[in-house]
């Protein structure tokens, strides 16, 4: 390898042997590519051509009325597949086209990245099997169906939790045996390295399209950012661009699904500890024996029990600052987005907005005051999540109409 | 290169010597639950085991397939913890000379402490440790922690690993040298991946550590091609996996099945008169 993928004392290569010799050629086919201004001219025609950046920046006046900063959308949302999973997909297949590889291989949680992959693959031509829990196939049948339009294969994984972590260690494996021919196209910012790097540098762009929208719309930054994590990759994408400018307040939201003291979560960061999961060493949910616990969240894209490392390493050094919000908060958020935007964002997404809602709204007055511009990074919507949501609404006494 | 003065490397020699390569049964700790388990390791030894991989059950096990995935998750549901597994290498330890390699994830040696992790094995007669997902370049800490408690440190070569990765990670280990027989995951697969005995005279050109072969080997058979590639032994896990999994709720049976495996697998273990036998190897 010719970097050691660190972030402090995080990040890191933690796999077996056999993975070595794909990781040494994904990292300098990495570094090459993204020197490259072949491949990098050819990604951003993709994304500008096929996949519709730069996604818009919304100023939303009902939203900001309501909680009294003003708030922009950064619309992801809107990216062609429906998340910025987009973004980091195209890159990689575009990397696998490259290296000569002939097939694809991805995890998924909520099914955007499983999606984001297939649609790469029917683009380019490169079969693609995508691994997906058990569970996450029962809540997220849409995306199910989707992948399943554009061409891969999807895999049940019904091995532990039946949930993301799962899947991502049946794909780990699926890529050990087919590791001459195959391309991993990991989801997000976690893995071992090269991933959290070269997935950053394919997610950047959200950043830096939010700084310059920012200025152009607003004449000058925001103040603020605020995107949910599970493994973290909209969230990097959305930080990258101001972790050097320190007047820009950065939060990642993470899921506390029952409740950060309910056992039953995914915050990684605010009630893990230090650890190895998925060839990196970062924050993880586990036991006192170091066995890794099931995650839980109302979001099949946050229910994960890591982080990505560049995450545990900015929380850390207190750059990015870490709130969560339950599942209720982001239900809440969901519908709130619904009715007052006409916008229907991810469950996922939700945890953003719902974050920054309950700072806005604590006792102790808001977070951010009347003149503050705060991006909220919409990272995907949320059609996917409808008959999931639906049931959490439904059993939480909600009907049509009202408000919860 | 010094001469290795493992026990394992010497029960290596001492089945070299009979004219056989070595067997290594491999079992997950506490499959499918602490006493069962504790019987399953004598039977292997009864069965003429040369030396036993046993691993520590982790929740999260990429380079395993879903057979020794399936034994993990046993042994986690029957409340089987790291303690306990130490409890049982030590009762193997004080009835037993037979030598025992562990396999673990570095996340359970992390969290107890690599020093700590490595006295433990040391004082529970633990001869040699693997860390299925510690590559060399992350090794560090692990080398030396199993240096200082004079435990050998395993490592994995591939077919895939280049020359000069080869020649760094046969001077790190110690003990033996795992041989990955195929690329993939842990699991059975009916005769061993062609090339083999090219495989291991490449490691030989570098290395006088023994060589014990695992990843794919399902039975006798195999075990045969092995030998007749030239390695001095073969480590069977997924295949004694699967004998448990065959006989859950019937200990005896399941004792009996493990017992009589490692017995076929032993008695084909010879290699044949006119066989290649190996360069460089251990001078114990």
């Amino acid at each position: 390898m010719q970097q050691h993928g660190r972030f402090g004392d995080f990040g890191g290569f933690y796999v077996s042997e056999l993975l070595i010799p794909a990781l040494e050629a994904l990292e300098a086919a990495a570094l090459e590519a993204l020197a490259d201004p072949a491949y990098r001219a050819e990604l951003a025609d993709l994304l500008t051509h096929w996949a519709g950046r730069p996604t818009p920046l919304w100023q939303a006046r009902r939203l900001s009325a309501e909680l009294g900063c003003k708030v922009l959308l950064k619309r992801e949302d809107l990216l062609h597949g429906g998340a910025h999973k987009t973004n980091h997909t195209l890159g990689q297949a575009l990397l696998a086209k490259r290296m000569g590889k002939t097939r694809l291989i991805a995890e998924t949680g909520a099914g955007q990245h499983g999606v984001a992959t297939a649609m790469a693959g029917a683009l380019f031509g490169l079969p693609t099997t995508v691994f997906m829990g058990e569970k996450d196939v029962e809540r997220q049948q849409p995306n199910v169906r989707r992948m399943q339009l554009f061409g891969a294969e999807v895999v049940p994984v019904r091995s532990g939790s039946r949930s993301l972590k799962d899947a991502i260690n049946d794909a780990l494996r699926a890529w050990t045996e087919q590791v001459r021919d195959a391309f991993y196209v990991f989801g997000t910012v976690a893995g071992p390295h090269p991933y959290p790097t070269l997935v950053r540098a394919l997610q950047k762009v959200i950043g830096e399209e939010i700084a310059e929208q920012s200025q152009e719309q607003e004449g000058r930054l925001p103040d603020a950012v605020y995107a949910c994590v599970g493994g973290g990759s909209n969230a990097i994408g959305a930080f990258a661009a101001f972790l050097e400018r320190p007047e820009v307040q950065l939060f990642g939201v993470e899921p506390a699904g029952h409740g950060l003291d309910s056992g039953a979560h995914g915050a990684a960061i605010a009630r893990g500890r230090p650890g190895v999961l998925h060839g990196a060493h970062s924050m993880v949910l586990q036991d006192p024996d170091g066995q890794i616990l099931e995650a839980h969240s109302i979001s099949a894209g946050l229910d994960y029990p890591g982080v990505g490392p560049e995450h545990a390493y900015l929380a850390l050094t207190g750059r990015v600052q870490y709130l969560s919000a339950t599942d209720d908060e982001a239900l809440a958020a969901f519908t709130w987005l619904c009715r007052r935007e006409g916008i229907l964002p991810a469950l996922e997404s939700s945890h953003a907005l719902a974050a920054l809602a309950a700072g806005q709204r604590a006792p102790g007055g808001p977070r951010h005051g009347p003149d503050a511009l705060v991006v909220v990074n919409l990272s995907g919507r949320g059609d996917k999540d409808l008959e999931h949501a639906w049931r959490e609404l439904a059993a939480r006494g909600w009907r049509p109409g009202r408000e919860i | 290169m010094l001469s290795d003065p493992s026990r394992i490397a010497a029960a290596i020699a001492r089945a070299k010597a009979q004219g056989r390569g070595a067997i290594v049964p491999f079992v997950v700790l506490g499959d499918p639950d602490l006493d069962t388990s504790d019987g399953l390791l004598r039977a292997m030894v009864e069965g003429g085991a040369d030396a036993l991989e046993l691993g520590l059950a982790f929740s999260d096990p990429p380079a395993d397939g879903p057979v020794i995935q399936a034994a993990a998750t046993r042994a986690l549901r029957a409340g089987v913890r790291v303690d306990d597994a130490f409890a049982l290498l030590r009762r193997h330890a004080e009835r037993s000379a037979v030598p025992v390699s562990l396999l673990v994830y570095w996340n359970l040696v992390l969290q107890r402490g690599v020093e700590r992790f490595y006295g433990e094995c040391a004082a529970a007669g633990v001869d040699a440790v693997l860390v299925a997902d510690l590559p060399l370049e992350e090794a560090t800490a692990a080398l030396e922690a199993a240096r200082r408690h004079g435990v050998a440190a395993v490592l994995l070569v591939t077919p895939l690993t280049s020359e000069s990765r080869l020649r760094a990670v046969a001077a790190a280990g110690s003990g033996y040298l795992y041989v990955a027989a195929r690329v993939g995951v842990t699991g059975e697969r009916s005769g061993v991946e062609a090339g083999l005995a090219h495989e291991i005279a490449r490691i030989r050109a570098v290395s006088t550590l023994p060589l014990l072969c695992g990843f794919g080997i399902a039975g006798p058979t195999e075990v045969r091609a092995v030998a007749e590639a030239g390695a001095d032994g073969a480590i069977v896990g997924s295949a004694v996996a699967r004998r448990i999994e065959a006989h859950l709720g019937d200990p005896a049976a399941m004792i009996n099945a493990v017992r009589s495996f490692v017995g076929e697998l032993r008695a084909a273990s010879g290699r044949p008169a006119q066989g290649t036998p190996s360069r460089g190897g251990p001078q114990c």
